[in-house]
């Protein structure tokens, strides 16, 4: 009961949210929908009883992608007016493109069920909780496309970092190292002036 | 009292007089209200009641989160009193010393002139967002006591995955802040936005990373197994503290970072931004904001005790020691921890940021996942790991 009453809210508030996540006229209030969106996906999951997979979204999804996004789109200028211009000269390939995807989401999901009762085959077995289950399956049946998997987000971090890194001449960096690794005699030096001199 | 010498009326004593019949009058009608509920026999009906009925079960989930969250919000009173007497004698002044005794009544009075205030809302300001901020700050924050395990069994929701449960939340803490500085409409919140995300998006990895150590040694997510996995015969040498060392060091720090604290506040550097994302907000929600900050100081020291100095375990594992509850000892190591907080702030010089963003990125991720492997090698090779128990 609870459980239905749980699944009702979470279902409707996601599908609300993602619709308002195209339709809010703000950008910004399109990422905090997105991120309720997530929220909401993650509580369903949490009703099928798979609580890792509801943590991790939150915790990737949610507290790392979506600061991101926020981030990048607080700080653009984005011009509302201009975004719209396109809209009914591009309107029919996005209708053809929209229909495709919808076409085979439709083909695909067909074939699950989409209620409450479809919580039963979440866990596999009863003695291991679901963590653990995920973990021994990931580094046994599919280690290989695990490992690739790594591979693949190390090559796209590597390409992110190679692309930003740039060393500027004449910029002064602190070295810490250097700078911890000063003795008093390095640091200081006294000299005796003498009067009308200078040094 | 009063004579011919006009002096100032001692009202401190004609109302603690009141005060002190006040509680005495209360105290008999509560005894005698609580003879009449247990000879009556009403509490056993009440106590069968709330666990065989469904609206029961529900007032019971609401009356445990209470017995959670009012704890909880008194603590944040003392926390504000303790930090500021220990600034004090830090810097050899005396703190609050004026409202109440000892001044312990200072929190209360600030909280009542919050409350009083008038919420003022900038005409820039995006509304709908500006309103959301705190709120959303002060329900993760509290939402995150929902796993933690004060003593053996006193936890609210016993979850199996508590930490990730934790981490969860934690990290959704920066929306408030993100949020707040967006929607005041102001540039120094906005910069102090920019700055709250990078920061803590940094500092949760290596947070991550030392979780990650913590559960390879206890096997379990579930924080209270976390806990009785630190329960071994050699007292509190046995807590993850010692064999962990270095990730004790970086948990602290990196508790620090995300919870905006100095040496680490940047996002609230007063000589730079004023008060950061706080600028534009004024009495309540103001206070919301302010509790969230309080709230997840004592949310991390609380992380920091259940992972590392062993939860509600003794520190002496025999007689005389066993016998004090172990509520006792959480809140021993919890406030411990919530004091180094109170003395970092007290004498450590805030940071720059390009330094936190190096000591974060360069310093304590490196050390972090080297030390995952470490940890999992040694539990490897040496067979201590073998046991998962979920």
């Amino acid at each position: 009961m609870a459980e239905a009453v749980l699944f009702w809210i979470f279902s409707t508030i996601l599908v609300g949210s993602a619709i308002a996540v195209i339709m809010a006229r703000n950008p910004v209030h399109s990422v905090l929908f997105l991120i309720l969106a997530f929220v909401c996906a993650a509580g369903l999951f949490l009703i099928m009883g798979a609580e890792f997979l509801a943590m991790i979204l939150v915790v990737v999804y949610v507290g790392a992608v979506a600061v991101l996004f926020l981030f990048v789109v607080m700080m653009l200028d984005v011009d509302f007016a201009r975004m719209k211009q396109g809209f009914v000269e591009y309107l029919p390939q996005g209708l053809l493109i929209a229909f495709v995807v919808g076409a085979e989401l439709v083909y695909v999901v067909s074939g699950w069920s989409a209620s409450p009762k479809a919580a039963a085959a979440a866990t596999p077995s009863g003695t291991l909780s679901n963590t653990a289950a995920l973990g021994q399956v990931l580094y046994t049946r599919y280690f290989y496309f695990f490992q690739a998997a790594g591979m693949i987000l190390l090559t796209a971090m590597i390409g992110a970092i190679v692309i930003t890194l740039q060393h500027k001449a004449g910029v002064k960096r602190q070295d810490i190292g250097a700078q911890v690794g000063r003795t008093r005699e390095a640091a200081v030096e006294l000299r005796k002036v003498p009067s009308r001199v200078g040094l | 009292m009063s004579s011919a010498t006009p002096t100032r009326p001692d009202s401190s004593s004609n109302l603690l007089v009141a005060l002190g019949v006040a509680v005495v009058v209360a105290a008999v009608v509560v005894v005698g209200l609580l003879w009449f509920l247990i000879s009556g026999g009403y509490f056993a009906a009440f106590g069968r009641w709330l666990y065989t009925s469904d609206v029961g079960a529900g007032l019971r989930y609401v009356l445990v989160a209470l017995a959670m969250l009012v704890p909880v919000l008194l603590s944040t009173a003392v926390l504000i009193y303790a930090e500021r007497k220990i600034w004090g004698s830090v810097h050899l002044r005396r703190g609050p010393n004026v409202v109440g005794p000892w001044g312990v009544l200072q929190a209360f009075a600030d909280f009542g002139k919050f409350i009083i205030k008038e919420p003022v809302i900038p005409a820039g300001a995006n509304k709908g967002v500006f309103l959301l901020a705190p709120l959303v700050s002060v329900v993760l924050a509290f939402a995150g006591w929902a796993v933690v395990p004060v003593s053996d069994g006193w936890v609210v929701a016993d979850i199996n995955v508590g930490i990730l449960y934790l981490f969860a939340v934690s990290s959704l803490g920066v929306y408030g802040i993100i949020m707040a500085g967006w929607a005041s409409n102001s540039k120094y919140p906005l910069l102090s936005a920019l700055r709250s995300a990078a920061q803590m998006v940094s500092y949760e990895v290596s947070i991550g990373f030392v979780i990650v150590t913590v559960l390879l040694c206890a096997g379990s997510l579930n924080l209270s197994d976390i806990v009785r996995a630190q329960d071994t015969r050699f007292g509190f040498l046995g807590w993850y503290w010692l064999p962990l060392f270095p990730m004790f060091i970086i948990f602290f720090i990196s508790a620090l970072a995300e919870t905006n604290r100095p040496p680490f506040d940047l996002t609230e550097a007063e000589s730079e931004l004023v008060a950061g994302y706080m600028v534009e907000y004024s009495a309540s929600l103001f206070l919301l904001q302010f509790l969230t900050e309080l709230v997840a100081v004592l949310l991390m020291s609380s992380m920091t005790a259940i992972l590392f100095l062993g939860g509600w375990l003794s520190p002496l594992p025999f007689a005389p020691f066993t016998w004090v509850p172990g509520v006792i000892w959480f809140l021993i190591k919890a406030w411990f921890v919530v004091f180094c907080f109170s003395m970092v702030k007290a004498f450590v010089p805030r940071y720059r940021f390009d330094q936190l963003m190096r000591l974060g990125w360069k310093v304590f991720l490196p050390i972090s996942l080297f030390m995952v492997v470490l940890v999992a090698a040694v539990l490897e090779f040496t067979g201590l790991g073998a046991h998962v128990s979920g």
